[in-house]
């Protein structure tokens, strides 16, 4: 059995994720959510990743960028550091894709502020 | 001196000033001013580019920035007018707002009703009580958040973080991703003082240490942090000899609590709960001082943004009333205080005949209970009643008490976290 911190909302649940016949089961949840987060931890963790990119010619250094989506805990730190590389000039408007499909994940990387 | 007379003036752009500003506008007064010191609006959020907020508000889990932005968006879309990059540096009894910026210098500006959201500040190391050199490399967690948020710019390559609340657990995580290495997160009290999500996605996550009942005692080096010394506490939170240990780092991020900004509220002389450190607010946000309304983390430290606007939105709903003259600011008025393992309730009073058909209670508890009722009680009847199954000081409890159920002449409410008797 393993035990995981929900951190879908902040009731911070903790689960109890157990495998049996081949099914997963989570207990300790509180709500259908914490479910799924639990199965999907068991399974593969993920995460979104949020961090920044270098920006050009705007008044601050650097712009905010999310995930669309999850991508694979494991892979946090090496995606962080591929971000890390890149620079984008003004303006950006919030949502603007400036990554496509990150380290094959199918996932893109957005802004998440207007810089104009 | 340029003059001019406002109907109600925001002091503050962040998000409790935005979603008062909206709501003052909605309500039919157009005459709105923000004013706000920063370049840009959204306050505190600009730089808290990680996800999670807005669940309750938009069912979705933004950034920081994503949940000002759509603030920000409607704030121009009404036309609401911006003074950015101006400072208020006074306010008058008689509700005068002195601000002053580069081009205009100083304007007098007299307001119809002021709505103070100006945020918190950071307990800083003077407030921490820390001995030893006084080195560059100690800084507060959001000062380093800005920093490499927003400035580009990492402030060392090894960190310790004193004080585990959110903002440390967050900055944690970032500095990790940013390539600084994070000693460990050192934490006073016996449980962290942070939400126990961030504990696992921002320390579990990453292999970061937390140490509970351990200090950092001292700082070593001259000009620049060399290390730090840390050392276990007992149930005093005095010092144990003997456990004391040097840890290498060239950073000590402070993460040691936030306090209510009330320099200019201070000025008014208006009231200050000693629990809150905030100013004393009734139904709609209002302070001891008629006209002069509060919003967000000026009131007490909200750890959701979402309760920060929805506390706008009240001030920016009551703001609008004032000036139209639709509010009785005459008495009776009801106290709400806490009671059984409750350490502050707001608002602290309220009158009954203002009330919205709900009257929410924000509050927090002492410390952690599991299977407990919440109560408010009025003079011989029970107003409210909600089981949770664990209660912690790091979250705030939202309770709404049904506003017709209470009765005119109650003088006080009572506000109780009890655990419910094992049967
Ligand atoms: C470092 C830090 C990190 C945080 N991280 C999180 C987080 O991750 N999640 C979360 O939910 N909450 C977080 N918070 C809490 C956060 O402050 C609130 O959620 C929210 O930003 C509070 O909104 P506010 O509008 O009350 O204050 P703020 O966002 O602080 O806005 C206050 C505004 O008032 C302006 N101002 C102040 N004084 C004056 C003056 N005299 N004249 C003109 N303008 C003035 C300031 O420049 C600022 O823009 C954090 C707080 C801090 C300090
Ligand atoms: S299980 Fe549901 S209630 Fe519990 S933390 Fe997860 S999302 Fe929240």
């Amino acid at each position: 059995m393993k035990k995981f911190t929900c951190i879908v909302c902040p009731v911070s649940c903790i689960l109890s994720v157990d495998e049996k016949d081949n099914e997963v089961q989570v207990n300790g949840n509180q709500c259908k959510r914490g479910r799924v987060f639990g199965v999907n931890e068991y399974n593969d963790p993920k995460r979104m990743i949020t961090t920044t990119v270098k920006i050009e010619n705007a008044k601050i250094k650097r712009l905010p960028v999310i995930s669309t989506d999850e991508i694979p805990k494991s892979r946090l730190i090496e995606l962080a550091k591929e971000l890390y590389k890149i620079t984008v000039d003004t303006p950006v408007l919030r949502g603007d894709i400036i990554v496509k499909n990150i380290g094959e994940t199918g996932v893109d990387i957005i802004a998440t502020r207007t810089i104009i | 001196m340029n003059k001019r007379q406002v109907d109600v003036v925001i002091i503050g752009g962040g998000p409790a000033g935005l979603a008062a500003a909206i709501e003052v506008k909605k309500q039919g007064i157009d005459n709105v001013l923000i004013i706000e010191r920063d370049s840009s609006l959204g306050g505190i959020l600009q730089q808290c580019i990680h996800d999670g907020f807005g669940l309750h508000r938009f069912g979705k889990r933004l950034s920081g920035c994503e949940y000002a932005d759509n603030f920000i968006v409607e704030v121009k879309e009404r036309k609401i007018e911006i003074a950015d990059k101006t400072i208020v540096i006074e306010i008058t009894k008689d509700k005068v707002i002195y601000a002053m910026n580069e081009i205009d210098g100083i304007t007098e500006i007299k307001c119809g009703a002021i709505i103070l959201a100006m945020g918190c500040r950071e307990r800083t190391r003077s407030q921490a009580f820390i001995w030893g050199t006084r080195p560059s490399g100690v800084l507060t967690a959001g000062t380093v958040q800005r920093y490499i948020n927003i400035e580009g710019y990492l402030p060392g390559e090894k960190a310790v973080i004193l004080g585990s609340g959110d903002i440390g657990l967050i900055m944690a995580r970032r500095m990790t991703l940013e390539g600084i290495e994070v000693k460990g997160v050192y934490e006073l009290m016996e449980s962290p003082g942070g939400l126990t999500r961030n504990i696992a996605q921002c320390l579990v996550d990453y292999n970061i240490p937390l140490h509970l009942s351990t200090t950092v005692i001292r700082t070593h080096g001259n000009k620049k942090l060399e290390g730090v010394t840390v050392a276990k506490v007992d149930k005093d939170r005095q010092v144990i000899k003997g456990s004391e240990e040097y840890i290498e780092c060239d950073l000590l991020v402070l993460a040691v609590g936030l306090i209510p900004e009330n320099e200019l509220s201070n000025q008014l002389n208006i009231n200050i709960d000693t629990r809150t450190k905030g100013p004393v607010v009734d139904e709609y946000f209002m302070t001891s001082m008629e006209g002069v309304f509060a919003a967000g983390n000026v009131v007490t430290v909200f750890d959701l943004v979402d309760y920060v606007s929805l506390t706008g939105e009240l001030a920016g709903r009551g703001a609008a009333k004032y000036v139209k003259g639709q509010l009785k600011m005459d008495k009776p008025i009801t106290r709400l205080e806490p009671g059984e393992n409750v350490s502050f309730v707001v608002p602290q009073y309220v009158r009954k005949h203002n009330l919205e058909e709900k009257l929410p209670l924000y509050f927090r508890v002492k410390q952690k209970l599991e299977k407990v009722e919440v109560t408010a009680v009025g003079n011989d009847e029970t107003y409210y009643k909600k089981k949770h199954r664990v209660v912690l000081p790091p979250e705030m409890l939202v309770e709404e008490i049904i506003s017709s159920n209470i009765k005119e002449g109650d003088k006080k409410i009572t506000v109780n976290v009890m655990e419910v008797s094992k049967e």
